[in-house]
């Protein structure tokens, strides 16, 4: 039961580095753009549930989500508009700049310590106890994820800015030829990418309520490389990729003896070079020869 | 090789090194730390030139390789007596023998090469920019070793009573060795090379280049100087913990590149030398600055805000950076050559756009 237990709960996180996968991904794919930005989005939603504490719980959720909307948007508008057609080097540095700004601003507006954000606490409990033990919040990650993830693939295959979005990630000067609008097919990826932001900080804030200035960044870095082991060529590979990478971290923080559970994330990382090594081109991207990267 | 267009794209960042050295030195107490952390600034960002510069490649790596070469520059220059007292739970090897400054430094460099040559073995396989993002696991690997295994190191605890012993003079010293190196190593076959590949890595495969085995050159070379940088770094400071030498230099580090422009030496000079002397100037700013009959007063922590968005901007609004990643040529007047040197005019490639005269 043991085994289960630890599968199950690797599941649950992987399901939320899945959602923070697919918002960088869906950016990425449309952009060329790897928002590191996309941590402070989390880390937004995480002080909003921390200030909402005293509101109902559906208001405090609700009031993260349009902050992380509002956040994602106003991102793109002033920041990542002007730099489309820069290197994507410049750009990558551009969204790290972005991103130690906003960490700047919640240090001095709400300090090193952190602020507790303890809305849903109560999904702590137990839900299932006996051999296989499970808390609330573990079935919520699975439900949450898997409905989020279905809603993406919904909007992406059935929908026409979903169409749009595909041809766009697929060429995005073909897809502008045939009359897709750009600013319109960026501000959807960035919205999605803000309401999965919101989930992942309501999600991410229950077993650990206390949020940091760097809360965000630490979980964007972590599921960026789990893109990259994906493969980030493709939407699918890089969810799986992130989905992996939270696997990876509740299975080897249940594995690792107690003592030794402070390299965790050096265990994590090895592995990832590891699976670097064997597979450079990703994952769970197509077995074929390496071809030469087109950015 | 008597290449006269050599030594005069060389001038310009060595020289302003030269001027920030020698006028730091003569600065008080106070000032002259400030000076002496921009050199070092500027070694570390030329370090990182030399690999994401000529290759293409970012690299969240770097800053891990400084970090190992401070902690085992620190580490190795504190008298054994004392040792001990500040790390108990050292390797017998590493607590009974202590050795100079100026070895610890070579040590920092040879470490440095040593970890990012096994590094680059594993990711330097990988396209562009996957590259990039890999190298994380090499900065979040190194902290997390560097934090928590106290055989090798103080740990969580900071790491003092390190020797201080770089003044202006010395850092500027190794911030010039590191120029010369990375000056030489892009003008080398492999650093041509290597350049070849970052304007387009189809063409230079398919022309014969080996990229991965010029990418591993590279990362090698600039982690030997960032490992030296690293050494440089603790003997100014006499400390170091591993919060120091993490995410904030990593992003520091880099946005310097680029804003100065990722190109070229001189961009990796200017740019280093610039924010390293605006983020002292707003850090000042929070305890109050005069200038002129106004006196500038930031809250505690704007400094950061600023500096973030002030190189944001700069990315956004000059995203080739401030050099544009041209290198500067050095101007002589006519007189002064014995014969015109056809040869430069046919190098014909640098735009002949530094106002080198400002140094």
């Amino acid at each position: 039961m043991d085994v289960l237990q630890t599968l199950i709960n690797g599941t649950a996180l992987g399901a939320v580095y899945a959602l923070v996968a697919v918002g960088l991904a869906l950016i990425f794919g449309v952009m060329r753009l790897i928002n590191f930005a996309h941590g402070e989005l989390i880390t937004a939603g995480g002080y909003t549930l921390a200030l909402a504490s005293a509101f109902p719980t559906v208001a405090a959720i609700a009031l993260a989500v349009v902050v992380c909307v509002a956040l994602a948007w106003l991102m793109e508008r002033v920041a990542f508009r002007r730099l489309r057609n820069a290197a994507p080097a410049t750009t990558l540095v551009a969204t790290f700049a972005v991103a130690f700004t906003l960490q700047a601003i919640w240090l001095i507006a709400f300090g090193p310590q952190g602020e507790s954000a303890d809305v849903l606490t109560s999904l702590n409990r137990t839900a299932i106890s006996g051999e296989l033990s499970l808390r609330w919040i573990t079935i919520v990650m699975l439900v949450t994820g898997a409905i989020l993830l279905g809603g993406t693939i919904l909007l992406l295959n059935r929908t026409t800015i979903g169409l749009q979005m595909r041809a766009a990630a697929a060429d995005f000067r073909a897809a502008r030829l045939l009359g897709v609008r750009a600013d319109r097919v960026i501000s959807v990826a960035f919205v999605i990418a803000g309401v999965m932001a919101a989930a992942v900080a309501v999600l991410l804030t229950v077993p650990r309520p206390l949020v940091t200035p760097t809360f965000g960044l630490e979980v964007v870095i972590l599921t960026l490389v789990g893109v990259v082991v994906g493969g980030m060529d493709r939407l699918w590979s890089a969810t799986c990729g992130g989905f992996a990478i939270g696997f990876a971290i509740a299975v080897l923080g249940d594995v690792l003896p107690s003592s030794e559970r402070v390299f965790l994330p050096s265990a994590v990382f090895l592995l990832v070079i590891v699976v670097l090594v064997l597979r450079p081109g990703g994952l769970f991207a197509p077995r074929r020869p390496a071809t030469v990267e087109r950015v | 090789m008597t290449d006269r267009l050599g030594l005069r794209q060389f001038a310009p960042p060595a020289l302003l090194l030269v001027a920030v050295g020698l006028y730091g030195s003569t600065t008080s107490a106070g000032t002259r730390d400030d000076f002496t952390s921009a050199l070092i600034m500027a070694t570390i960002v030329i370090a990182l030139y030399v690999f994401v510069g000529n290759s293409g490649v970012i690299s969240f790596g770097h800053i891990s390789f400084v970090a190992i070469g401070a902690f085992a520059a620190g580490v190795m220059t504190i008298p054994s007596a004392v040792k001990p007292t500040v790390m108990p739970n050292l390797f017998p090897f590493l607590a009974e023998n202590s050795i100079g400054s100026f070895e610890s430094l070579i040590l920092a460099a040879a470490l440095g090469a040593f970890v990012a040559f096994f590094a680059g073995l594993a990711l330097m396989r990988l396209s562009g920019l996957a590259a990039g993002i890999a190298t994380f696991a090499v900065l979040e690997i190194t902290h997390n070793v560097l934090r928590f295994w106290t055989k090798i190191g103080p740990g969580a605890q900071t790491l003092s009573l390190v020797p201080e012993d770089i003044e202006p003079i010395q850092a500027m010293l190794g911030a010039l060795f590191a120029a010369a190196v990375a000056f030489a190593f892009q003008r080398s076959r492999s650093g041509r090379l290597l350049r070849a590949s970052r304007e387009d890595p189809a063409a230079a495969q398919a022309a014969g280049i080996d990229v991965h085995r010029k990418r591993m050159i590279a990362f090698t070379i600039s982690g030997a100087l960032a490992g030296l940088a690293g050494g440089l770094l603790v003997h100014q400071i006499g400390s170091i913990t591993t919060e120091q030498v993490y995410l904030r230099l990593t992003f520091i580090t880099l946005a310097m590149l680029v804003v100065g422009g990722m190109r070229s030496l001189w961009g990796a000079v200017v740019g280093a030398l610039v924010v390293s002397f605006l983020d002292i100037v707003l850090i000042d700013a929070e305890s109050g600055l005069g200038i002129g009959p106004a006196t500038i007063d930031l809250p505690v922590g704007s400094s950061l805000v600023i500096l973030g968005a002030v190189m944001a901007a700069m990315l956004i609004l000059r995203p080739s950076g401030l050099t544009g990643g041209n290198e500067a040529t050095l101007r002589v007047p006519k007189a002064l050559l014995r014969r015109r040197d056809r040869a430069d005019s046919g190098a014909g490639k640098t735009p002949k756009t530094g106002p080198a005269s400002k140094t």
